[in-house]
């Protein structure tokens, strides 16, 4: 079944990562802009699982590390849409562009 | 990430971690795999499909970006992927030779020991965070202190006693 070499499964994240930098870089939507985050974490998920097993296969390490980054994703994720969701409510748009004083 | 109309996106996006997940299922990592189905497909997705509903009328398209911005981090993009595959298609990659056994009685053990290699001080610090970002999102999200202050508080302390996971889908829903 790993006959298939590393390097292709790094290729498919090092893709992903990258198609969410171009997310975050050509966005200006806040919402687009957390997916875009979204994808880059769930690379770097697939590099630490595809190391742990590839490389150090009798460590587990890496599966702690995902586990924790996905823990932390779901946190990260729940309060930027609080903070968008308010951010709507007194600007009426959630462009970042538009969203300039701090305090309202 | 290209399309204009934020649904379609949010759904590709549900599909595109769909497709991780069966790459973890592939790995035979199939612990990670359904916490990926679990927590993303089941909580952020419909997170993020719900604000966007909340924030915009779905039918609405995105403003078009300007032609500058799109080559220039296209062009970025694009050089920062061929720089970054390069070094990985010249390393060469010496795989261990033991085969990948996990148990989640093994993942779990390991989670809690406070031996060398435990994870319980980082497993600690990691609930402490699910229990400041819940707050901030009570906090964030509470609109008069008076009139709901009590029901969240009670919630409040019922989600400290459920286990990680189940807290992190709770303080979204609470949230939204």
């Amino acid at each position: 079944m790993s006959d298939i070499p590393m390097s292709h499964i790094l290729f498919v994240s090092t893709a992903l990562f990258f198609i969410g930098m171009y997310g975050l870089f050509t966005r200006r939507n806040m919402i687009t802009m957390l997916m875009a985050i979204e994808l880059i974490l769930n690379s770097v998920n697939i590099n630490f699982v595809v190391f742990n097993k590839y490389l150090y296969p009798e460590k587990l390490d890496g599966i702690f590390f995902v586990i924790f980054i996905i823990t932390i994703a779901a946190a990260e994720a729940a309060i930027a849409i609080a903070i968008i969701i308010n951010l709507y409510r007194s600007h009426r748009s959630i462009d970042v562009e538009n969203a300039r004083e701090m305090k309202y | 990430m290209t399309t204009r109309k934020i649904f379609r996106s949010a759904i590709w996006l549900l599909f595109s971690l769909m497709g991780i997940a069966a790459l973890y299922f592939w790995l035979q990592v199939e612990f990670i795999a359904a916490v990926q189905i679990i927590v993303y497909v089941g909580g952020i997705v419909v997170l993020i499909i719900f604000s966007i509903f909340l924030t915009q009328q779905s039918g609405n398209e995105m403003p078009k970006q300007p032609l500058r911005r799109i080559i220039s981090s296209a062009l970025a993009v694009l050089f920062g992927f061929g720089l970054t595959f390069l070094q990985i298609w010249n390393y060469s990659f010496q795989p261990g030779t033991k085969s990948f056994d996990w148990t989640v009685a093994k993942i779990g053990s390991q989670m809690l020991s406070t031996t060398k290699g435990g994870y319980a001080l980082p497993f600690e610090v990691v609930s402490m965070l699910l229990l400041a970002a819940m707050v901030g999102c009570i906090v964030i999200a509470m609109k008069t202190p008076a009139a709901t202050n009590g029901k969240l508080k009670e919630e409040e302390i019922e989600n400290i006693k459920i286990e990680k996971q189940k807290e992190v889908i709770i303080t979204e829903i609470s949230e939204v």
